[in-house]
């Protein structure tokens, strides 16, 4: 039965996956069960993203489901969920940009692949990212920005970090339409993502070994 | 119903043709000499040329995209350029003189904030109205329309862009919630009830303000045409005049947002692929629209949500291209060439885009492979692009002008091909965009 939920899930049957969910849970099947079968659908739906087989619509249309799925499973579960949370990543729109598109599903994406991703939102400025650095203590650090005038915003925020002595500790993604080689260099950043996926595999490969 | 816009119509390459002459022409621009005349009149037939395909221009026509980049450049901020207008127009002026580029680029998307203001606009932040002076106007993307109003809108465009989506996107517009059905407006009894809402306070004062925005974006309107008149005058023809969307980007960026549309494509599909084919009327009208009231050729087209990555080959030939194409199609039917702007990445979507009649439209291209674009839809169509914005941004001199002459080797050599940028140029560093253009004059020639 979880089987065919997996199944449902990663080939975009939603009302199929939200039927099977529902039996299972009248059938009185572990909450539990129904969430790492989600967990596995979304797998599968991330690595048919980074062979080229999905795009964003299924990206958006797994998560639509696995919302719609933890919501109805998280009643019937007791106590805290184990979330296998393995590293933290803190991501954020640089100042002058307030684009939050790019930046969310890339959240979405870590967040799904077991990261702890704590959210800044957009319009950030360099103060707020090393104060966050300090109290969040990520590994990773992730800057979004859509437009050129991201560009310094980002070279700004990396100085920024830098001259509060942190640089050392993280590792800095940047990711955006327009995020090159050359822009990296220019804001002194360790590494672009051109898509989300690549932000998570950034992330995977900083942190080390994939959860499975 | 009837199919239209399928395949050209006969009389289009006529069409055409009639439309480059006018626009040759240059009748009712004031030319400072005969020498700029000259000047206006090759650089025409340097596109033209281009265009057509039937025979290669004598050199590579040059038309950056200016962007936002004059305003930058002429060191103001992006509150003066869209309260002052007169600092707008002397900034393109200051760019045009400096750096001379073959086209002019209009500055009208540096829109005016006080008409914005005045309406409430929610669609977009800018400086002056939720951003500070230094940021350029921002998209704000929401889901203004619901999923479940995708039988609304496909019933009645108009009508629901006037009484539901203006509402939501103008904080004034909100009486326009109070608007009868146009169509049922056909009777006797039909008119009393009609006018009703037209004699309410809030009605009334809507009407005055939408008076006052009128008459502000008639201020703005008139510096721009001003300073249209003044940078062709010396020679420059303008690049485009008018402006058009692909059906789905106007509901995906404007009307459901992207993670809406996309997810669309699961859970309502065919009404999607409906709400496209009612829009795609609207979009032929509005990209003639301005051609034909100036007499110009080209539309402006920005494509969004089809590009590389945003989804697969399949959904992008069901959902993206049969109403773009259509809308390609029918502006060809006017004898427009509509330039068609590709934002990001389009090399999976070669195959798809080059079927269109030869010699119809400009392909314009950002994050692209030129070689496979020159061999595939270059054979087609003119190419135009597409130095990237990071490398004037980000780069040297010297990085650009080795960009440029493998551009040039690689897409400009035997016609077909426009030498520009990958996107308008905003932030990028003034002597890289000098030397782009010195080395696309020198190496192009």
């Amino acid at each position: 039965m979880s089987d065919k939920l997996v199944d449902a899930m990663s080939n975009m049957k939603e009302q199929e996956a939200l039927e099977i969910t529902q039996a299972l849970l009248d059938d009185g099947k572990n909450p539990m069960d129904i969430l790492d079968a989600s967990s596995k659908a979304m797998e599968i739906v991330g690595k048919r993203f980074e062979s080229g087989e999905y795009f964003l619509p299924e990206l958006m249309m797994a998560g639509e489901m696995l919302k719609q799925i933890s919501e109805m499973v998280k009643p019937k579960i007791k106590g805290d969920v184990n979330s296998k949370k393995w590293g933290k990543v803190l991501i954020g729109t640089v100042r002058g940009d307030i684009h939050d598109i790019g930046k969310d599903i890339v959240i979405f994406l870590l967040d799904v692949n077991g990261f702890e991703v704590r959210d800044l939102g957009i319009d950030v400025p360099p103060e707020k990212f090393v104060e966050e650095i300090r109290g969040f203590q990520p590994r990773v650090v992730g800057m979004s920005g859509l437009l050129t005038l991201a560009y310094d915003g980002m070279k700004d925020t990396v100085r920024a970090i830098e001259e509060a002595g942190l640089r050392d500790g993280v590792k800095i993604m940047i990711g955006g339409g327009q995020m090159t080689e050359k822009v990296k260099e220019y804001a002194g950043a360790d590494a672009f993502g051109k898509d989300a996926m690549e932000g998570v595999a950034l992330a995977k490969n900083w942190i080390g070994g994939a959860v499975k | 119903m009837k199919e239209r816009w399928i395949t050209a119509s006969p009389d289009a390459e006529e069409k055409q043709e009639k439309r480059f002459q006018t626009w040759l022409s240059g009748e009712n621009i004031p030319f400072e000499t005969p020498e700029a005349e000259a000047a206006y009149k090759e650089r025409v037939t340097l596109v033209k040329d281009a265009i057509q395909m039937k025979k290669v221009p004598s050199r590579i026509p040059l038309s950056p995209a200016a962007g936002h980049f004059p305003i930058e450049y002429a060191g103001i901020n992006w509150h003066e350029a869209m309260y002052d207008y007169d600092k707008t127009a002397r900034a393109w002026e200051k760019y045009q003189e400096d750096f001379a580029p073959d086209f002019f680029h209009s500055p009208r998307t540096i829109v005016p904030g006080r008409v914005l203001g005045l309406l409430g606009f929610k669609l977009y932040r800018w400086a002056g109205g939720g951003l500070r002076d230094d940021q350029e106007y921002q998209f704000v993307e929401r889901e203004y329309m619901k999923a479940e109003e995708y039988q609304d809108l496909i019933d009645d465009p108009t009508g629901f862009f006037l009484s539901v989506y203006f509402p939501r996107i103008f904080g004034a517009l909100k009486p326009l919630e109070k608007m009868p059905l146009l169509p049922p407006v056909h009777e006797i009894p039909l008119v009393p009830p009609a006018v009703l809402p037209f004699g309410t306070k809030d009605v009334k004062s809507l009407l005055q303000t939408l008076g006052q925005a009128g008459d502000e974006a008639n201020k703005w309107n008139a510096m721009m045409v001003q300073v249209s008149a003044s940078i062709m005058g010396k020679g420059y023809p303008s690049f485009s005049a008018g402006f058009s969307k692909a059906p789905f980007d106007v509901i995906g960026d404007s009307l459901r947002g992207t993670r809406g549309v996309l997810v669309d494509m699961f859970r309502h599909p065919d009404e999607l692929i409906e709400a496209c084919e009612r829009i795609t009327p609207f979009m032929v009208k509005m990209g003639a629209a301005v051609c034909k009231a100036t007499g110009h050729i080209m539309p402006f087209m920005p494509l969004h949500k089809g590009a590389d990555g945003f989804m697969s080959d399949e959904q992008f030939r069901t959902f993206y291209w049969p109403s773009l194409r259509k809308v390609i199609i029918g502006l060809i039917d006017e004898g427009v060439v509509p330039q068609l702007f590709a934002e990001g990445g389009y090399n999976q979507r070669l195959e798809v885009i080059s079927d269109i009649p030869k010699g119809k439209a400009v392909w314009w291209f950002d994050g692209m492979d030129m070689a496979r674009a020159k061999e595939t839809v270059g054979k087609v169509s003119c190419i135009a692009g597409n130095v990237p914005l990071s490398l004037l941004c980000a780069g040297t001199p010297d990085d650009v002008k080795d960009y440029s002459k493998k551009l040039i080797d690689t897409a400009g050599r035997d016609g077909g091909f426009i030498f520009s940028t990958g996107a308008g140029m905003q932030g990028a560093k003034p002597e890289n965009v000098k030397a782009m253009i010195e080395i696309a004059r020198n190496y192009g020639g």
